[in-house]
């Protein structure tokens, strides 16, 4: 067993890697950005929902509206950044972060 | 046979399977973590649809295809919050919580923190959220029976609510979170079938042309004078909420949707039921998939209800709509298979109400009993010094007293219009919870200070603005019709709630000296690689 301040001490070192940085770079510079982009998104129809109750009834196809479609588009949106987060997450992030696991995990047993 | 002799054996068949898993899962619960988190063995698929079963309640199913049956195009935008709030689960919460915590919300806010205050505070939240959320699905059970089985009296409901009180308590006291995701994945299962079903058979017999259903929706229940209203935004709230209050209400209800979701205990701990955190990844990915999908099918069934049950019989079943879509049912099933097409379908589709009601409401029970042993008991009282053993003890007994406490308040609101509490957990979810997980996994600087100042900033500016709001007094619809002392003008506290929320957290913190910089350290690095996340239990 090792005691809370030598882990302690390790996982600070595992901060201040190059690899941990970039990892957390990674993440942040990803999701960060993202959530801003779909809560703008999703704010955005709501909005117009409440303001622009002429513009969200216009009909573009028989009797399917712009409101109705930017429904539907947030729903292609929500499924479209999901798979592009689960994309990010296999190829940029989880590799780093497997790594420095089994490294932390082969001086801590 | 009537549909109500049918729908009475299927749903019984649905309670003696749930029983016989609950039975099994009991005989598999031996540690803590098999009792709060289910041994940590479920797969990414089989957490994804749990979520599923956990978070689309019956509200979701009756109430949203009712108000697209009724208002047309508003009800659409709560199932939109509802399903884009995952992303702010799966981009920032799941997997870090997954990586740091062990069984409750509280485990991550109290983990660089004085344990003491954080997870008293936590808990209380977590026990009012829960308790919130569970009067509105036990009062709604109660009202359904009435809808479905033609069960009107008082005391008739009262023993419905019982009974359904009774078989959440079994289930989370013998089953724990296994029997409990058993059950959640089983209600998943056959509520996709049942929506996907009568979706299918409205869309054919529309030759899946969604244009032609609309139109007949708007022609047979949109305003007389204006049908094509039905199908633009406005209808509801255009005429609940005048003017501009009525606008900023709806930003408020769709702020408190979309960010309430990640702060939902019982959601939350739903993240350590799966070995790691790619699975907690996965599960939010499916639970997406299956959420989305399903609000889609409200859509299709709250429109197919307005075009062929039409406004005037569904305002007749339930003033709210709640039956429209079982109405729906009978209908489809009745022009497509004859009587007892329609009799089968609105037998299925009860029973499936049933099941997600008691689905629902044991997340929510073992969400808050978890918490009370966990957090309260076992941190608080016993200052950590509690063993497994009584800790589940404690867990098992509090899940009963908790189940008792929503019988009786159930029974208590009977009839009162509690659909509010919804909305309110929420909000009071976005405007504490939230800020405090958000700045635990983010913000070096964050402390104790901050963490209570949070939670409580969020949770009573929610309440109190709940409170003086025009749904406990002061308009037709309140809480108490006869008072009025409503100075809050909006029913969705979140627009104001959760920004007090985040700055008290902000404030807290830089008022308060406390920074553990070596446990910053820790869990930085333990939320974003999964060092020393806790394993599966081997079985």
């Amino acid at each position: 067993m090792t005691t809370q301040e030598h882990d302690a001490s390790v996982y600070e070192q595992v901060r201040a890697s190059s690899e941990f940085q970039e990892l957390k770079r990674r993440f942040r510079a990803w999701t960060f950005p993202m959530t801003v982009a779909f809560l703008v998104w999703y704010l955005l129809y709501v909005v117009l929902s409440g303001w622009a109750r002429g513009f969200m009834a216009i009909k573009v196809l028989g009797d399917i509206n712009v409101g109705l479609i930017f429904g539907l588009l947030q729903f292609v949106s929500t499924f479209l950044i999901a798979w592009a987060y689960a994309r990010h997450a296999e190829r940029k992030l989880d590799p780093i972060a497997d790594k420095l696991r089994h490294e932390v995990e082969e001086k801590t047993p | 046979m009537s549909s109500t002799t049918l729908g009475m054996i299927l749903f019984l068949t649905f309670v003696a399977a749930t029983l016989g898993i609950t039975f099994w899962a009991s005989r598999q619960t031996r540690t803590a973590a098999d009792y709060y988190a289910g041994g940590r063995s479920f797969s990414g698929v089989q957490n994804g649809l749990a979520i599923g079963g956990d978070y689309m309640s019956a509200a979701s199913f009756l109430g949203i295809a009712g108000i697209i049956a009724l208002s047309g195009y508003d009800g659409f935008l709560y199932s939109i919050g509802f399903l884009v709030a995952w992303l702010v689960a799966l981009l920032l919460v799941a997997e870090l919580m997954r990586n740091s915590g062990k069984f409750t919300m509280a485990d991550v806010l109290a983990f660089r923190m004085s344990p003491r205050p954080v997870r008293t505070a936590a808990g209380v939240s977590t026990i009012v959220v829960s308790i919130f959320y569970l009067l509105a699905q036990m009062v709604g059970a109660g009202a359904l029976v009435g809808l479905l089985l033609g069960i009107t009296s008082p005391a008739g409901k009262a023993w419905t609510i019982v009974g359904v009180g009774a078989l959440m308590i079994v289930y989370v006291v013998f089953g724990g979170m296994k029997g409990t995701t058993w059950v959640q994945i089983v209600k998943a299962v056959l509520l996709m079938s049942g929506a996907a079903l009568v979706t299918v058979l409205v869309l054919g017999k529309f030759g899946f042309n969604l244009s032609s259903l609309l139109g007949q929706a708007a022609t047979v229940s949109g305003p007389k004078a204006n049908p094509e209203s039905f199908l633009s935004p406005g209808l509801k709230y255009g005429t609940e909420a005048q003017g501009l209050a009525g606008k900023i209400d709806l930003v408020s209800l769709g702020l408190a949707l979309v960010l309430g979701t990640a702060g939902l205990p019982h959601i939350l701990i739903r993240f350590y039921t799966v070995p790691t955190a790619k699975d907690a990844r996965k599960s939010v990915l499916w639970g997406i998939g299956i959420i989305g999908v399903f609000y889609l099918l409200t859509l299709v069934l709250g429109f197919g209800a307005a075009a062929l049950v039409g406004k005037a019989a569904i305002t007749k079943g339930d003033a709210a709509g709640n039956t429209a879509a079982p109405m729906l049912a009978q209908r489809i099933g009745e022009e497509i298979f004859g009587p007892v097409g329609g009799t089968i379908l609105l037998a299925l589709i009860g029973a499936v109400a049933f099941a997600t009601i008691l689905a629902v409401v044991a997340g929510l029970t073992l969400a808050s009993s978890s918490s009370f042993s966990h957090d309260l008991y076992a941190h608080v009282f016993k200052r950590g010094q509690a063993s497994e053993r009584q800790e589940v003890v404690v867990a098992r007994i509090s899940a009963l007293i908790i189940g008792a406490i929503a019988i009786g308040l159930g029974i208590l609101a009977q009839g009162q219009n509690v659909a509010f509490l919804v909305a309110l957990a929420f909000a009071v979810a976005a405007s504490g919870n939230l800020p405090a997980i958000l700045y635990s996994l983010f913000w070096k600087r964050f402390n104790t200070a901050g963490a209570v100042a949070a939670i409580y900033g969020g949770l009573v500016s929610a309440l109190v603005l709940v409170i003086f709001s025009p749904v406990v007094s002061g308009s037709a619809t309140a809480l108490f019709k006869t008072a009025d002392f409503h100075w809050f003008p909006l029913s969705n506290p979140g627009i104001v709630s959760i920004p007090i929320g985040f700055l008290c957290g902000w404030l807290g913190t830089i008022l308060s000296k406390e920074h553990n910089e070596a446990k910053y350290a820790e869990i930085e690095v333990r939320s974003l690689t999964g060092v020393g996340a806790e394993k599966a239990t081997p079985h």
